[in-house]
């Protein structure tokens, strides 16, 4: 399945050249979660405050389906959890 | 400590010793305890009964990080109800050391056509204040960056300044009063609710300080007040929004629009959708990667006043390398930006500082410019269009006065039904119908709407200070209701209120605030006291509008935000008038 993937604030440095915002598609198999996202794009959970999927914000372990938008935030935003 | 009341009417000088009752009164809650006391319920904001009341916090003038802050309150002629304003500004601070615990300007003078200026000194000799008045007349009707450098070239670089533009001097709805930053700028303001007309109804153009050999803040306990400022200190510098080259320092405010697009709460095209889809081209991150390619550089954000450590203030550059502003906030941004279908930063950069030319509101400019767009005076999306209207508005046309009152007003004469506006005061940039607790705030404060009033996007959106889903209607009540009453003691505390991402967080940074104030005051507060007293201030302010006329009817949101669905979660706002009411009525 496809999913697009936007990437915000400070995360834009784990893939070479993009800005903030600016949607990337990602190819994943059936059953994927957010956290699958953040392996396929090296990217700490730790570093990861909030990740939005159509508008809402979801826990790691959702499991996304073909054509999700999934807009993930370093702690911009954020403090503690 | 002094009480200096100016009565514009013969130009008299008064300075009273603090009354009991107001001891331990600072900022926001002094303000406002002066208006309810002093200032007819039923006045004419802009007549001769309005007082305009500045006031500092516990802690500003002192060590403690990020507090050089004022509140500055009246009877708003935006709202008709209650008003307490607050900027950061070096001015803050001068008017803190000069133990001035409240300035009151009463009354107003029968010759209209003179404005006058006010300067502040020290007086070593008398140990006090001296209160003297230059004629500022010749500073009228012009733009803010033309004047405000002869202030400095006429009475010194240390001097600070608080005034207004020329949308006080026509008496607009949406005036604020300015203030400098450190880099001399007319930057800085008290933007909401018209008090920048206030002070031109009292014919005062600007009051500056000079604060030389002014003595400074006394501290009672100065142990606790450095072990509070230690823990306050440490929160702030390890808290991810507000620490160095974090999220504020970083991105500035407008870190904010993406998070907001994202969740479907960034308020479009007059609040007619959620998501903005250029929202990507005029966030904080566009911001900082177009002044790094213009400048060859990364640039972090500075200080608006003297001892910030959160340093959020940006400055916008041009292709030359050349400012055109600083500094674009989340809500100017927002609305002269997404509200308005603009998605070019340049503009949305010059627009912000013809506000600041002209003495605007930039969350009530934008929100007037959309509702004029609705009605079809120039399309959405026009930035050389917008530019025009708010020239207009610092021209005084038949146009620009009627975009000047306010976009309440504006939307009755252009015949638009969507107004987002709360007791008369548009609403700022986050979507009552996507983030419901905010709408709350926006609908029950005594301020008309007002984020900052009671900030519930910390939970609903940024995880702070707990979670909370922004579209569920549970618990909201209660939750405004805190942050509201929270929000009170932080105006009155003398810091920004941006010290509580941190301190939400932290618990020991929370009681660093309580420990500051308690050290300067000699007071035993508790957590418990900082909702009391808050709570009290709430009240007050209540009460006030209450006597101005104010009913539970107007502590609810615009019709069509519970008719219209919203894209893209396609909600309304449907929290019951109830659970309204039981905001105060539970307080």
């Amino acid at each position: 399945m496809e999913v697009r993937v936007k990437l915000y604030a400070t995360l834009v440095r784990y893939v070479e050249g993009i800005r903030a915002g600016q949607p990337i598609s990602l190819n994943l198999p059936e059953g994927s979660t957010i956290r699958d996202v953040l392996t396929v794009l090296k990217i700490p959970e730790e570093e990861v405050k909030v990740a939005f999927v159509a508008g809402r914000a979801c826990p790691w372990d959702t499991v996304l389906k073909d054509g999700d938008e999934v807009g993930i935030f370093s702690p911009i935003g954020g403090g503690k959890s | 400590m002094w009480i200096v009341r100016i009565n514009m009417t013969d130009r008299s000088v008064k300075f009273e010793d603090v009354p009991e009752k107001y001891k331990y009164l600072a900022g926001r809650g002094l303000t406002s305890h002066i208006i309810y006391d002093e200032v007819p319920p039923l006045a004419h904001p802009l007549g001769p009964s309005n007082k305009l009341v500045f006031a500092t916090g516990i802690v500003t003038g002192t060590s403690a990080p990020t507090s050089a802050r004022v509140s500055a309150g009246g009877k708003s002629p935006l709202t008709g109800g209650i008003k307490e304003s607050n900027a950061g500004s070096p001015w803050a601070h001068d008017l803190a050391v000069m133990r001035i615990k409240a300035l009151i300007l009463e009354g107003l003078p029968e010759d209209k056509k003179t404005f006058w200026g006010i300067h502040l000194s020290w007086d070593a000799d008398a140990g006090k204040p001296r209160v003297e008045f230059f004629d500022a007349t010749e500073y009228t009707g012009k733009d803010l960056y033309e004047v405000s450098p002869k202030l400095f070239e006429r009475f010194g670089d240390r001097i600070s300044f608080a005034g207004c533009g020329v949308s006080g001097e026509y008496g607009y709805g949406n005036a604020g009063i300015v203030y400098n930053d450190l880099a001399k700028r007319p930057s800085r303001y008290s933007g909401r609710g018209g008090l920048g007309s206030v002070m031109g109804s009292k014919r005062v153009k600007f009051i500056v300080i000079d604060a030389k050999g002014a003595p400074g803040v006394e501290i009672v306990d100065k142990a606790l007040f450095d072990e509070g400022r230690k823990k306050m200190i440490d929160a702030i510098r390890s808290h991810d929004i507000t620490k160095p080259k974090g999220g504020l320092n970083s991105f500035g405010t407008a870190v904010l629009i993406n998070i907001l697009n994202e969740a479907g709460g960034l308020p479009t095209r007059n609040f007619s959708s959620g998501r903005f889809e250029g929202a990507a081209k005029i966030a904080g991150e566009a911001l900082f990667e177009t002044n790094k390619q213009r400048l060859g550089k990364e640039l972090y954000n500075h200080a608006c006043s003297p001892g910030c450590i959160i340093q959020c203030s940006n400055t916008l550059y041009d292709e030359n390398g050349k400012e055109i502003t600083s500094c674009v906030e989340y809500e100017s941004d927002w609305a002269l930006g997404a509200n308005c279908g603009i998605d070019d930063l340049d503009a949305i950069g010059e627009m912000v500082q013809l506000c600041n030319a002209y003495g605007l509101d930039t969350i009530e400019t934008g929100c007037t410019i959309a509702v004029a767009m609705e009605a079809g005076v120039i399309p959405f999306g026009d930035a050389k269009g917008a530019i025009q209207l708010i020239h207009e508005m610092g021209k005084g046309t038949h146009m620009g006065r009627i975009l000047g009152a306010g976009t309440e007003t504006a939307g009755k004469v252009l015949g638009v039904t969507r107004v987002p506006t709360v007791k008369g005061q548009s609403m700022p940039a986050y979507e009552p119908r996507a983030v419901k607790g905010i709408g709350v705030t926006y609908a029950t404060t005594t301020m008309g709407a007002d984020h900052t009033a009671g900030y519930t996007i910390a939970p609903e959106i940024l995880s702070v200070g707990g979670k909370a889903d922004p579209l569920s209607n549970e618990g909201k009540a209660a939750l405004s209701r805190a942050f509201q009453a929270t929000t009170a003691f932080i105006d009155s505390s003398g810091h920004c209120l941006f010290i509580a991402f941190p301190i939400l967080d932290i618990a020991s940074g929370y009681q660093g605030m309580i420990d500051e104030c308690n050290g300067v005051l000699g007071t035993k507060w508790t957590a418990d006291d900082v909702l009391r007293i808050g709570g009290e201030i709430l009240k007050v302010e209540r009460a006030f509008n209450e006597a101005a006329g104010f009913t539970k009817a107007h502590d609810r949101v615009p019709e069509f935000m519970k008719r219209e669905p919203l894209p893209p979660h396609n909600q309304v706002f449907d929290i019951p008038d109830e659970v309204l009411d039981a905001v105060y009525a539970e307080l």
